[in-house]
C-alpha cells in the first residue's frame, strides 16, 4: 500500500517534470527572458563599446559595432600621466575610502548599540530602540540643507568626514533595526556560559558575539557601502559646493566617482566617447563588487523588507 | 496597582549584612562597570545619530521660520511667510520660477505610474524567471545590473543614448521610424510654461523618456524583491493545483501571486516613498535644471531654491512639507495596507 502510493507519486512527479521540460511555452519564456535581459544590459553594452570609438565614428554609426575598435580612450583614462588618469584614480581612491570608512563605522557603531539594546536588560532599552527606528522615517533628503549649514559651521565641508558622518548617521536606523533581532535571536546560554567564566559583557561581545553575529553585519554592511558608494546628494552638498582639493600623490581625490562621471560629462562634452569610457571604467568596481555580493544585498534588502 | 510583598530570607538577608563593606564597594564598582558599558555601547551611535538626524531636522524648521542665506541661515524672521509662499503664489508668480504645485503633481504621477505599471511588469518577469530554466541564474544576475548602477552613470548613460545623434535616434531610422526621431528627448519643454495645463505633463516626451529610465533603473530591484518572495511559496502547492489540472496561469493567479501579496505591498511601499524622495535622476537627466522642462519634482525644487538660489530659507519649508506629505502617505499606507500582514505574520 505504502509502496504503491510512493510509485504512484514518483510517476506523477515525472510526468510533471516532463511536462515542465517539454511544455509548449518554454521558447516563449526564454523569448521574454532574452528582451528582459536585452533591455537591462542593452544601454550599458552601448556605452561600453561606445569607448571603443572614435567621435566621428559614434556620428555615422552610433548604433552599430565599432569599426575599427579604438583603445585610446581608455587608454588616456587609464594612464596616470595623462589629464584624465589622476582624475579617475584620484575619485576611485574617494569613492573607495568614504565607502569603506562609512562601512566600517556604521556596522561598529550598529552592533555596538544592537547589542546593548538586545543584552542589557536596560529600562531605556525599548526607547532606544524606537529612536533608531523613528530615524526610518526621516529621509536623508529633507535634511540636506541644514545638513550643509551645519557643516559649513564646523568646518566639514569639502572634507571626506563631512559626507561620512552623516551617511553613518542616516544608514543607523537600519543597521540597528536589521542587527536588533538578528543579536537577540542568538542563544543567551552562550553568555551566561560566558559570565560564569568570567567574562565581562564587553569581553563577550569582542570574544563571542561579533564573530557569531558576522553574517548580519555582512549584509548591513554591504547596505552601507552600496548607499554610500552610489550617493550623490550629499556629496554634490559637501564635496561640490566645498570645492577643496584633496591631492593623494599624483591623485586628485577631490571628488566620489558619481560627481565625477557628472563633471567629466559637462567638462569634456565635446568627446562623447572620452565620456561613454569614462563612465563605463567608472561602473566596473561597482560591478565586481554587486556581482560578488549580489547574495547579501539581496539578503539585505529583503531582510530591511521583512525588516 | 498594590505593593509588592517583599519577604526576606532572614539568612540571605544576615549574610549579606554581614559582608556589607567588601560586597558593597565590588557591587558599586560593578555597577559604575556596567554603567560605562552601557555609555561605551551606545553613546557614540546616539551621538552621531542625534547630531545628524534629529538636529538637522529640528534645524530645518528653524530655517523655515527665516529668510535666510547660506551665509547668513537664521537673518529676516519672517514667521510662516516661507510657507503661505509655497501654498499661495506658488503657481507662477514665485519670482518667474518653477512651482511647488507641479511638483507636487509630478510626484503623485511618477508614484501612481511607478505602482501601475513597474509593478506588473515586475511581478510578470519574475514569474517567469521562478521557472525552471536554464540560465536562470544569469538571467537574474544580468537584471539586476541597473540596479546597482549608480543613479549618475544611469543619467549620464541614457543622456548620451537620448542626445539628438545618439543611439534611440539611430535605431529608429534604421527601423524605419524615422518620423520619431529628431525628437529633444531630454529637452521637451512644452511643460514648462506657467500657463501650460496642469496635466501637460503627461504630453512631455522627456517626462516619458525619464519615466521609461526610471523603470529600467528600479524594475531590477522589484523584480529581486518578488524573486525572493516566490522562493518562499512551496512548490508543493504549484504541483497540486497541475495534478488538478490548472494551467499555469491559473496556479500563478490564484495561488502564487496571492501568496505574493505580503511582499508586494511592501515593495509598493517602497516605492512609494521612493518617488516622493525622487531627486538624483531628474537633476541629472535634466541638467541640474528640471524647471527648463517642467520637470521638478518637490527634492529638485527644495535644492533648486535652497543650493541654487541661495534661498535656504525657503528651500527648508519646501522640505518640510515634503516631510509631511510623506509621513502622511507612510502612515496611511501602513494602517490600512500594511497592517494586515503585520498581523498575519506575529
Amino acid at each position: 500500500m505504502a509502496t504503491a502510493t510512493l510509485d504512484s507519486r514518483r510517476i506523477v512527479d515525472q510526468e510533471l517534470k516532463k511536462k515542465r521540460v517539454f511544455s509548449w511555452s518554454q521558447p516563449w519564456v526564454y523569448l521574454v527572458a532574452l528582451v528582459a535581459l536585452a533591455l537591462s544590459i542593452g544601454p550599458v553594452i552601448f556605452v561600453v563599446l561606445g569607448g571603443f570609438r572614435t567621435n566621428p565614428q559614434l556620428l555615422l554609426n552610433p548604433g552599430g559595432l565599432p569599426d575599427p575598435w579604438v583603445w585610446d580612450n581608455y587608454g588616456q583614462i587609464l594612464d596616470p600621466s595623462t589629464r584624465f588618469g589622476p582624475m579617475f584614480f584620484g575619485q576611485v581612491i574617494a569613492s573607495l575610502s568614504i565607502a569603506l570608512l562609512t562601512t566600517a563605522f556604521v556596522v561598529l557603531l550598529g552592533v555596538s548599540v544592537a547589542y546593548a539594546i538586545a543584552r542589557f536588560n536596560l529600562k531605556s532599552g525599548p526607547v532606544l530602540f524606537s529612536i533608531f527606528a523613528a530615524g526610518l522615517m526621516f529621509p536623508a533628503t529633507i535634511a540636506i540643507l541644514p545638513t550643509w549649514m551645519i557643516l559649513q559651521s564646523v568646518n566639514l565641508v569639502g572634507t571626506w568626514a563631512g559626507v561620512i558622518i552623516p551617511q553613518v548617521a542616516f544608514a543607523l536606523p537600519t543597521t540597528v533595526v536589521i542587527l536588533t533581532p538578528f543579536i537577540k535571536a542568538i542563544p543567551k546560554e552562550l553568555e551566561e556560559a560566558a559570565s560564569l567564566d568570567g567574562t565581562s559583557r564587553t569581553g563577550f561581545f569582542f570574544r563571542i558575539l561579533l564573530p557569531l553575529a558576522k553574517p548580519g553585519m555582512v549584509t548591513v554592511g554591504v547596505l552601507a557601502f552600496v548607499g554610500s558608494w552610489n550617493a550623490y546628494m550629499l556629496p554634490l552638498f559637501v564635496l561640490r559646493v566645498g570645492g577643496a582639493h584633496v591631492p593623494i600623490g599624483p591623485f586628485d581625490a577631490s571628488v566620489t566617482l558619481p560627481l565625477g562621471v557628472q563633471a567629466f560629462q559637462t567638462q569634456f562634452s565635446s568627446s562623447t566617447t572620452m565620456i561613454m569610457a569614462f563612465t563605463s571604467l567608472a561602473m566596473i568596481p561597482a560591478l565586481i563588487f554587486f556581482l560578488a555580493m549580489e547574495k547579501h544585498i539581496v539578503n539585505g534588502l529583503s531582510g530591511a523588507v521583512k525588516g | 496597582m498594590s505593593n509588592p510583598v517583599v519577604t526576606v530570607d532572614p539568612r540571605v538577608a544576615k549574610a549579606t549584612r554581614g559582608s556589607t563593606p567588601n560586597a558593597s564597594k565590588a557591587k558599586r564598582a560593578r555597577r559604575w562597570r556596567e554603567r560605562l558599558e552601557v555609555i561605551g555601547f551606545t553613546g557614540p551611535a546616539l551621538l552621531v545619530f542625534v547630531l545628524f538626524v534629529f538636529v538637522p531636522i529640528g534645524y530645518a524648521i528653524v530655517l523655515s521660520l527665516f529668510d535666510g542665506t547660506p551665509t547668513a541661515p537664521i537673518r529676516n524672521f519672517v514667521g510662516f511667510q516661507n510657507f503661505t509662499e509655497i501654498f499661495t503664489t506658488g503657481r507662477g508668480e514665485t519670482l518667474g520660477q518653477p512651482w511647488f504645485w507641479n511638483a507636487v503633481r509630478n510626484n503623485f504621477i511618477i508614484a501612481a505610474m511607478s505602482l501601475l505599471i513597474q509593478g506588473p511588469i515586475a511581478i510578470g518577469v519574475a514569474l517567469l524567471l521562478n521557472r525552471k530554466m536554464k540560465f536562470r541564474g544569469f538571467f537574474r544576475l544580468m537584471i539586476f545590473v541597473p540596479y546597482v548602477l549608480s543613479e549618475v552613470i544611469t543619467g549620464v548613460i541614457f543622456s548620451l543614448m537620448l542626445s539628438p545623434q545618439g543611439a534611440l535616434n539611430d535605431w529608429l531610422t534604421r527601423l524605419g521610424f524615422e518620423q520619431f526621431t529628431n525628437f529633444m528627448w531630454l529637452m521637451d519643454t512644452s511643460a514648462a510654461p506657467a500657463d501650460a495645463g496642469f496635466f501637460s505633463i503627461l504630453g512631455s516626451r522627456t517626462f516619458w523618456a525619464m519615466f521609461a529610465i526610471l523603470t529600467w533603473k528600479y524594475v531590477g530591484l522589484a523584480i529581486i524583491l518578488f524573486l525572493a518572495g516566490l522562493s518562499g511559496v512551496p512548490e508543493e502547492l504549484n504541483e497540486a493545483a497541475a495534478i488538478d489540472g490548472a494551467s499555469w496561469w491559473q496556479t500563478q493567479r490564484k495561488i502564487t501571486i496571492p501568496l505574493l501579496g505580503p511582499t508586494i505591498r511592501i515593495w509598493a511601499f517602497l516605492s512609494l516613498i521612493g518617488s516622493f524622495q525622487l531627486f538624483d535622476m531628474v537633476w541629472i537627466l535634466t541638467g541640474q535644471q528640471p524647471g527648463r522642462t517642467g520637470l521638478h519634482t518637490m527634492a529638485t525644487f527644495m535644492v533648486d531654491q535652497g543650493m541654487n538660489r541661495n534661498r535656504v530659507g525657503f528651500g527648508s519649508a519646501i522640505a518640510i512639507v515634503l516631510f509631511v506629505i510623506t509621513l502622511i502617505i507612510a502612515l496611511t499606507y501602513q494602517k490600512f495596507i500594511l497592517s494586515r500582514d503585520i498581523g498575519k505574520e506575529s
